[in-house]
């Protein structure tokens, strides 16, 4: 992401100039633009002219809208942020108050206007232009008859292909169709790493499984490039990486990116570190229950009493269309880090932040323990 | 409607042991019946319009039992408080351990601990008298008690009535309407079937009727099927055992086997030439390890046994599991060798797993292999210092102490499978029984065939001609050739092409038997494994969320609202969350301790909402053990096992 211009004044009002450079950055301005926004780009509409004997011609134009956001919409696959509502500019083409769809474009100029930027969302403009590149990383999490072919980019883990295969079992007699099923699906699995991922980018390839999937697989594709001559797949031999994983679906992503030969390879994704702080979480719950909280009511009471040293919460939270109830949150947020706490945003898009948002979508581990919030109701009702 | 029937032909006693205290309830009640069925029949009319408890019990006395007299007279001396405490002892017992103990030996065993329920529950569980009817008050209810009579016919049907005279009639009445209020025709999202026709039910009936009598006709004088699943910490030596066993039976010819022994040792491995015979796939005899259930089957004296040989690897439990939930009974196969034994129990080996598992999937009889004793020169020290460690184990898991037999052997030399040992060490402190008694001895459970029919997949292939196959466990009722089933939960409709056992073909098969059956009229496509057959008019539940009690075993992390684990469901591996935690059970108890707790621990035992992404098919576990029971995994490891009380769709 590209910003061009920030013009925010003291209470928070005005707007941002910004562009969208790569499909991760769509993901960001999902997460900036909440209902009631303006956003203003480029677009193009289908417009309706009438000539003077009466008969209509359509024709598509370009223009520049400037419209108050009513729903938005974003297609996690191919990474296409879709925002409706009316036009506040009248130009002409459109009328006042006409409805509008605007697709952001890549690589195309969008301004956005909020009444008040919180620090959620100023944080996010930072976190979005930061130009450092982390290391792309593709997951293959696999097991007999069940692969996940996903792109891990720092915000976000994307499933690129999902293989679904029965595999007879192996039975007397009948080996053969075990292994003919087999090989079946791993060639499979192969095609589709070779659809999805994209060797300029990627920086290392994980192939996890349980017992030796990985290792059969990983001879097979070796064996049918080599085979096929396939010249992509023998020059990244070195970017694959066999990992153990105790299943093949998709939450055994977070047992991957524990395993430390991967941390060493990915070190500072998004990704490890949040699942790194979900488990100090899930530990401290075992250990001191009485210092690890979750839900919102008892995350509140403990911060009242200054407590968190560290807040996990899922961006979720903050794309929710109830303002006040987004205020409440990003006043906590802003209260534990006054506080000198630590406060780990976590994208939902990634497996901890789905784990996260199970779980309330917000947790606390506290520098004290609070044996009387125990006591208390939680609100894991709602 | 067919239900009738069921409840009708029931064997009160062994249907309803681990059903909690509902025992005895007749259909014949709300029926009309011959004067000379009536005439054996207890009239429970009069004392339904009496709703007092205490004269319903009165009125139990005068019924004559044998040793009636005696009991009348004790009871008789006591005091009118002392009268109430013993009915609430009474009372308290039959909670516990089910309906089969005499009314009036409870009430000496009462008298004799002074009302002390304790005292006397101990007594009745440590005394082998009462070990049929007998129920351990472990957590996870206990499974059918297996015993020898196979087959529930009617006859059984006017003692299975008196045996329902302590019953509260506030019992009677859950008993009258749980079948009806949970029937599949109850407005459930599966198909409604059309079940007003009178005819077609009686039909049904009838037909219901016949199986007892059909599976009498056809399996009456065949051995009895038994399914073994043999189970141990990797490199245990369960795969070479069960070879060797095969192979001293003639189960494998000489040919094959000189052939393995020659193969093996050109690999270099000649020690896995009996794992050979079980381990078929390239892959597994090149690593040395079993890596799917392998199966075999061989005949002991009174038995038809199919042996299922499961991997040890960790890494493979989910293949154990889909091989153990089909098994009747379990081999536990353990390594004597100094530090392997320990490895595989104590530092967090498969051994202590695997137990636990079968446990949980219903197995209650567990025979334990000693193996490789030879590398121990056969000592009798380490024999006894295994059974020691491991009987302490195992009746803490669930096992009864009866239920559990330990054997000492060697797979690779082959002392004391099949016959007397020759080792002379061996011979000097050893004088039981060889591994194939052992598994004679096994009891065959009882078959719930006159229950509606389920079936679980658990392998779909291409068979011969242009149809496929599917494999699995008929967990109850029957099926026979030509019948329209319901593949759920996709809904579909099949029809029955061929039933096979061992490829043998059938004309009707019955529950407990592993068959493969011939499905046309469905694509290959809407079948996959964990899926369940069963008939329209009966169909199985479908839903994505249900309530199940469940209890935590070992964890390294607490389980907390929106966990996200892996279901084990029969053959079904599905990943799932755990939704809601509603309350925390006491472990033994089962009272609730805290409502909506934050987490789950160690060792707990909880009532939890569980969420799936899409629509499975599930049971009761009162309504149907088999497809009741369910097992949670995290990271390889086993943290619950639960049973689902409360479908919520």
């Amino acid at each position: 992401m590209k910003l061009l211009y920030k013009d925010v004044d003291k209470e928070g009002e005005g707007t941002v100039g910004l562009i969208a450079e790569e499909p991760e950055d769509m993901w960001h301005a999902y997460n900036l633009i909440s209902e009631g926004d303006l956003v203003r780009s480029t677009t193009i509409r289908k417009v309706q002219s009438e000539s003077a004997t009466g008969s209509s011609t359509s024709n598509r134009v370009r223009t520049t809208l400037t419209i108050c956001v009513e729903n938005i919409d974003f297609d996690t696959q191919a990474c296409v942020l879709r925002l409706k509502g009316r036009n506040v500019e009248e130009n002409q083409y459109v009328k006042m108050g006409a409805y509008h769809t605007l697709d952001l474009e890549l690589n195309r100029k969008f301004s956005l206007k909020k009444h008040e930027w919180d620090s959620i969302a100023l944080e996010r403009v930072d976190v979005a232009c930061d130009p450092v590149q982390t290391a792309d990383v593709a997951a293959v999490i696999m097991q007999e008859g069940l692969a996940h072919v996903c792109l891990i980019t720092s915000s976000m883990t994307l499933i690129r292909a999902k293989i679904d295969v029965t595999i007879p079992r192996k039975r007397k007699g009948f080996v053969q169709q075990h292994e003919k099923g087999l090989n079946k699906f791993y060639d499979n699995v192969m095609q589709a790493i070779l659809r999805h991922i994209n060797f300029d980018i990627v920086k290392c390839i994980l192939i996890a499984s349980p017992g030796f999937v990985r290792d059969q697989f990983y001879e097979y594709m070796f064996q049918m490039a080599i085979k096929t001559d396939n010249k992509v797949l023998l020059d990244n031999k070195s970017k694959f990486m066999l990992v153990h994983a105790s299943s093949g679906f998709k939450h055994s992503l977070k047992e991957v990116l524990q395993d430390s030969g991967v941390i060493n390879k990915i070190s500072d994704t998004k990704a490890a570190g949040e699942v790194k702080a979900l488990e100090g979480f899930y530990t401290m719950l075992q250990c001191e229950p009485a210092k690890a909280f979750y839900g919102k009511k008892h995350c509140e009471s403990a911060n009242e009493a200054q407590a968190i040293e560290t807040l996990l919460i899922s961006d979720n939270l903050f794309r929710c269309s109830n303002v006040a109830l987004r205020k409440e949150y990003v006043k906590l947020v802003d209260s534990v880090r006054e506080t000198g706490g630590e406060v780990k945003i976590f994208s939902s898009m990634h497996i901890s932040g789905e784990q996260l948002d199970n779980l309330t979508g917000v947790a606390a581990i506290l520098r004290f323990p609070m044996p009387e919030l125990e006591d208390e109701e939680s609100d894991d009702e709602n | 409607m067919s239900r009738h029937r069921n409840v009708r032909s029931i064997n009160v006693n062994e249907e309803y042991e681990g059903y909690d205290d509902v025992y005895g309830h007749s259909v014949e009640d709300d029926y009309c019946v011959s004067p000379s069925e009536a005439a054996f029949m207890y009239d429970r009319e009069g004392s339904k319009n009496k709703q007092k408890i205490g004269a319903f019990f009165q009125s139990v006395n005068d019924i004559a039992e044998e040793n009636e007299g005696e009991n009348e007279s004790k009871e008789a001396n006591l005091s009118d408080i002392d009268k109430a405490r013993l009915e609430s002892c009474v009372d308290q017992i039959r909670q516990i351990v089910s309906s089969g103990i005499p009314r009036q030996e409870l009430v000496n065993i009462i008298l004799l601990y002074n009302f002390n329920v304790e005292k006397a529950i101990n007594f009745i569980l440590g005394c082998p008298q009462y070990n049929h009817i007998t129920e351990k008050k472990a957590v996870v209810p206990k499974d059918v008690d297996p015993s020898n009579i196979k087959v529930v016919t009617p006859g059984t049907k006017t003692t299975n009535i008196t045996k329902g005279f302590d019953l509260v009639q506030k019992e009677v009445n859950r008993l009258n309407v749980t079948p009806r209020s949970q029937s599949p025709a109850s407005g459930r999202a599966t198909p409604t079937p059309d079940q007003n026709d009178e005819g077609k039910n009686l039909k049904q009936k009838e037909s219901k009727f016949d199986v007892n009598v059909q599976y009498k006709k056809e399996r009456g004088n065949a051995k009895e099927n038994l399914y073994m699943v043999v189970i141990g910490h990797v490199d245990a030596g369960k795969s070479t055992l069960m070879g060797h066993l095969l192979c001293a039976l003639g189960q494998v010819n000489q040919k094959t086997m000189h052939k393995y022994e020659q193969e093996s040792r050109k690999v270099g491995k000649q020690s896995f030439m009996y794992a050979w015979v079980l381990d078929e796939t390239g892959e597994e005899r090149n690593r040395g390890i079993t890596m799917d259930v392998g199966r075999s089957q061989f005949e002991t004296e009174t038995k038809l046994v199919t042996l299922l040989d499961a991997p040890g690897h960790k890494d493979f439990i989910p293949n154990m599991i889909s091989g153990a939930g089909q098994a009747d009974v379990a081999l536990l196969v353990v390594d004597a060798t100094r530090g392997e034994f320990e490895t595989g129990f104590d530092f967090g080996g498969q051994t202590r797993e695997h137990a636990l598992l079968v446990r949980s999937l219903g197995v209650s009889q567990l025979a334990v292999a000693i193996n490789k004793l030879d590398t121990v020169s056969w000592s009798q020290e380490r024999f006894k210092e295994i059974t020691q460690k491991l009987k302490l184990f195992l009746k803490h898991a669930g096992f009864k102490e009866n239920d559990v037999t330990f054997v000492p052997c060697s797979g690779l030399t082959g002392q004391n499978l099949t016959g007397k040992p020759t080792e002379n060490e061996l011979l000097q402190w050893y004088a039981g029984p060889c591994l194939l008694d052992v598994i004679d001895n096994f009891r065959t459970p009882e078959r719930p065939i006159a229950k509606p029919f389920r079936f679980s997949i658990n392998d779909v292939f291409k068979g011969t001609g242009s149809n496929f196959c599917v494999s699995g466990r008929v967990e109850t009722g029957t099926l026979s050739l030509g019948e329209r089933i319901l593949v759920c939960p996709s809904r579909e409709m099949a029809t029955v092409k061929g039933l096979a056992i061992e490829e043998v073909s059938q004309q009707t098969v019955f529950a407990g038997d592993q068959v493969s059956v011939t499905l046309s009229g469905i694509d290959i496509q809407n079948v996959s494994i964990g899926y369940i057959l069963c008939l329209s008019q009966n169909p199985v539940q479908i839903a994505s969320k249900f309530q199940a009690r469940i209890v935590v075993f070992n964890v390294t992390v607490p389980m907390t609202k929106g966990y996200s684990v892996v279901m084990h469901h029969q053959s079904l591996v599905e990943p799932v969350i755990v939704s809601k935690l509603i309350n925390q059970l006491h472990k033994s108890t089962g009272e609730i301790i805290n409502k909506h707790p934050r987490c789950l621990s160690n060792n707990s035992s909880a009532m939890v909402e569980i969420q799936a992404s899409r629509p499975l098919a599930l049971e009761l576990y009162s309504e149907c053990k088999e497809l009741g029971r369910i097992m949670l995994r995290v990271g390889g490891v086993t943290i619950a096992a639960g049973l689902i009380t409360k479908i919520v769709l």
